[in-house]
């Protein structure tokens, strides 16, 4: 696992140099324990989101259930490739649900075509997109700011009606328009066999679930989930390499100042459409991972409003930073599920020991942002974010250590912050 | 000849909301250089300012004297409205009638309010801050407006019909000596573009004929400039901010008759004002105007059959491919000056 055998001692070479070899799987010390930290939390969700028994009234704020265990991660993947683009470049795409959209729709052709053996759906839904980001990217990129958000929303509104309307024509049906794609018994499956009728990984079907109940805990740890978290954490180890490398280091000279980065001669282009290619193959591996789960693609999928979830998740968790996205797309999924499913009634049980004015004023104040409101709860926390905590939840986590330490300890505290924030990053 | 006609007239009233939302954009970009995500927020907004004076209008109590019995024998109480016992039954009825006009003069001082509002709590904060956080937090503030509408009126459609004076259609076809039933026109369409006609040749008469105007002009020149001249440039920018969102809820009142207002019309038309400001130039309040008009009788054209089955579903992809040909043939719009907005 580590690269000791041709350590050399500390005084024989640079600092820096010592920095660079003095890694693991090539990532710094920190970097390797905040992988760690994500490979615990990914292995380990049944247990951690499943924190209260099954039969008691905590239960609903359970989250260890497969389907929504499956949306943390894929979400998370999509937040992850969003990041290399937005946080490390500042390029700030309003158009990303499309190439998720396109995802999709690739993986169920390949059930439709091949079979149901997700591998073939994953791969050609990362191919896809990329060639269809290349594209945009291609297109988008000879503009930057504004004009480029703009851009890049209008491609995806052009996908989304294209797939809504055009291309589920009889002659020519790819998409399936409102219906949604989704595989039918007449579909050829050529490489089907007798194999699972339903999405698996070499037999393994996606949806199998073992369950283990410890008293009255029931704990589900289920196939799907754990492909989808292996991938994720692929993904997030490679998306620390990258941050960590000289490509890395290039694309935030861009966010820093193009401007300058052209005048010393460097064409950025090059580098932005990279990113923008790499973060559209993740946000195609998300949308192959969610039609693998569940082999219907509709092109909802595309609509500006999912693009503007995905910025959501990473403003939220916070922009630029490595840990950021993935916090703020299970944030953002386990919130939706959880408020989403509080109604009156519920309101009313939590309350009960108020007072009956008392209960029924709360209630009336609280019923508006939960259940249906769940989006105006999202646009206020999104605003609040946005103006106080530009940097997301990790800042808001930073600042709060911050505060901790001054009082513990004292002195020290800039180092200390400094450290946090290099960490985070 | 006659079909050619009728589409230009039938992108007339969408090309005018577009042009009107688009104008409202470019001057708060020419202005506060701040991009406002929740723009098509305020048109939805004034379009829920028509639909609340309405039910204001329909409120009624009993009757305290019956008007008869029913088949049992019970007495019956009518119905009667607020409106007819402030105003008179007549007056009362007419103004029930003309909610919709009506409404422009509430809406006029509760848009200035909510663009004030806006400008001073919110964006604000935000002139220093980058184009993406701008984007950002206006788009979090167009969520919660609308899903604050959701909430109050429901997610359905609420028609809110014109005037009975205006309904029914205008039959161009024999004003100008065609053949009758050829060309023919909705009043209130008619009505709608003649309104943004009269409102936008207010606001460009306002920019330069008045002495406000023209600071407001100069400051969108050279800001700095301007307030060094011992001018108060923000005051002036804010309320500027307040005629734009004006500007769009005007947009929104009168859009009512033609497509009952719902939650997230706004968002429907944000996004194609954005195209439509691009199109037109950044901050080129002509560039605005032109390029809704004409993207709006653009998309009608392509919703005839005929284009339809040449390319199909252009009518729905047009409005975004002459927007992508724009900007990478003429990456400043069709009117854009040099220097404005420029990255």
């Amino acid at each position: 696992m580590t690269d000791r055998t041709d350590y050399t001692p500390a005084a024989a070479t640079p600092p820096s140099r010592r920095a660079a070899r003095d890694t693991i799987l090539g990532l710094t010390k920190q970097d390797f324990s905040l992988l760690l930290v994500v490979i615990a939390l990914a292995m380990l969700a049944p247990f951690l989101l499943n924190p209260f028994p099954s039969n008691s009234a905590m239960a609903q704020f359970n989250a260890g259930y497969p389907d929504l265990m499956q949306r943390f991660v894929i979400f998370g993947i999509f937040a992850i490739g969003f990041n290399i683009l937005f946080g490390l470049t500042g390029y700030l795409s309003f158009g990303h649900a499309a190439f998720l959209g396109v995802g999709s729709y690739s993986c169920v052709w390949m059930f439709k075509l091949l079979g149901y053996n997700v591998l073939p759906g994953i791969l050609l839904s990362i191919v896809v997109s990329g060639l269809f980001a290349l594209l945009i990217g291609y297109v988008s990129l000879r503009r930057s700011g504004i004009y480029f958000s703009i851009l890049t929303l209008a491609f995806a509104q052009m996908s989304f009606a294209l797939a809504y309307s055009v291309l589920s024509n009889p002659a020519f049906n790819l998409t399936n328009g409102e219906t949604g794609l989704q595989v039918y018994t007449s579909d050829p499956q050529w490489l089907q066999g007798d194999g699972p009728r339903a999405p698996h990984l070499f037999g393994l079907a996606m949806r199998e679930t073992e369950t283990l109940s410890i008293g009255a805990w029931n704990f589900q740890f289920n196939a799907g989930y754990y492909l989808c978290a292996v991938i994720m954490v692929v993904c997030f180890y490679l998306s620390v390499r990258l941050f960590r490398s000289p490509f890395g280091m290039m694309l935030r000279a861009v966010k820093s100042n193009q401007q300058r980065l052209n005048y010393t001669g460097v064409n950025a282009r090059p580098y932005t459409l990279a990113a923008f290619v790499i973060s559209g193959m993740y946000a195609g591996l998300a949308g192959g991972l969610l039609s693998a789960m569940d082999p219907l693609a509709g092109a909802e999928r595309m609509q500006w409003t999912a693009s503007g979830e995905v910025v959501l998740m990473t403003i939220l968790g916070g922009a630029g930073t490595l840990i950021g996205p993935v916090l703020g797309a299970g944030f953002i999924k386990y919130f939706e599920n959880i408020f989403s499913k509080i109604n009156e009634s519920t309101l009313h049980a939590w309350f009960s020991f108020l007072p009956d004015g008392l209960e029924d004023a709360l209630v009336a104040i609280v019923y508006p942002f939960v259940g249906k409101g769940w989006h105006l709860t999202l646009g206020l926390l999104f605003m609040l974010v946005v103006i106080f905590l530009p940097g997301g939840l990790v800042q808001g986590g930073n600042k709060m250590a911050t505060i901790f330490r001054r009082d513990r300890k004292g002195g020290g505290v800039e180092d200390d912050a400094a450290t946090q924030r290099q960490a985070g990053e | 000849m006659e079909a050619f006609l009728l589409q230009i007239l039938n992108g007339l009233d969408k090309g005018s909301a577009y042009a009107l939302i688009a104008l409202g954009l470019t001057l708060i970009f020419g202005t506060l250089g701040v991009v406002n995500f929740a723009h098509g927020a305020l048109f939805m907004l004034g379009a829920f300012v028509a639909v609340t004076l309405s039910r204001l209008l329909q409120l009624s109590h009993k009757a305290s004297e019956p008007s008869g019995t029913d088949f049992l024998g019970n007495p019956r109480y009518d119905d009667v409205l607020y409106v007819e016992d402030i105003f008179g039954p007549e007056l009362g009825q007419a103004l029930l009638d003309w909610a919709v006009p009506v409404s422009i003069l509430v809406a006029i001082p509760v848009m200035l309010l909510i663009g004030f509002v806006m400008e001073r709590g919110l964006i604000k904060h935000f002139y220093k801050r980058p184009h993406a956080d701008q984007i950002l937090v206006t788009f979090g503030l167009a969520i919660v407006l609308q899903e604050v509408i959701k909430y109050f009126y429901g997610a359905n459609p609420i028609p809110t019909p014109a005037p009975d004076a205006f309904r029914g259609s205008f039959d161009f076809g024999v004003l100008l000596g065609f053949d009758p039933n050829t060309i023919i026109y909705p009043y209130w369409r008619l009505v709608y573009f003649v309104f943004a006609a009269i409102i936008i040749a207010a606001v460009f008469a306002f920019l330069q004929f008045t002495t406000f105007g023209m600071v407001v002009r100069a400051g969108m020149a050279d800001r700095e400039t301007v307030g060094l001249l011992g001018i108060d440039i923000d005051r002036r920018f804010t309320i500027m901010f307040g005629i734009a969102a004006a500007v769009a809820g005007l947009a929104g009142v009168m859009y009512t008759p033609i497509n009952p207002p719902n939650y997230h019309m706004g968002m429907d038309f944000l996004v194609l004002s954005f195209v439509v400001v691009v199109v037109g130039g950044m901050g080129s309040l002509p560039g605005a105007v032109l390029a809704g008009f004409l993207l709006g009788i653009l998309e009608s054209f392509a919703s005839t059959t005929w284009a339809t089955t040449a390319v199909p579903g252009i009518n729905q992809i047009i409005i975004y491919l002459v927007a992508i040909v724009v900007l990478l043939t003429r990456p400043r719009g069709l009117m854009g000056r040099r220097g404005v907005m420029e990255e």
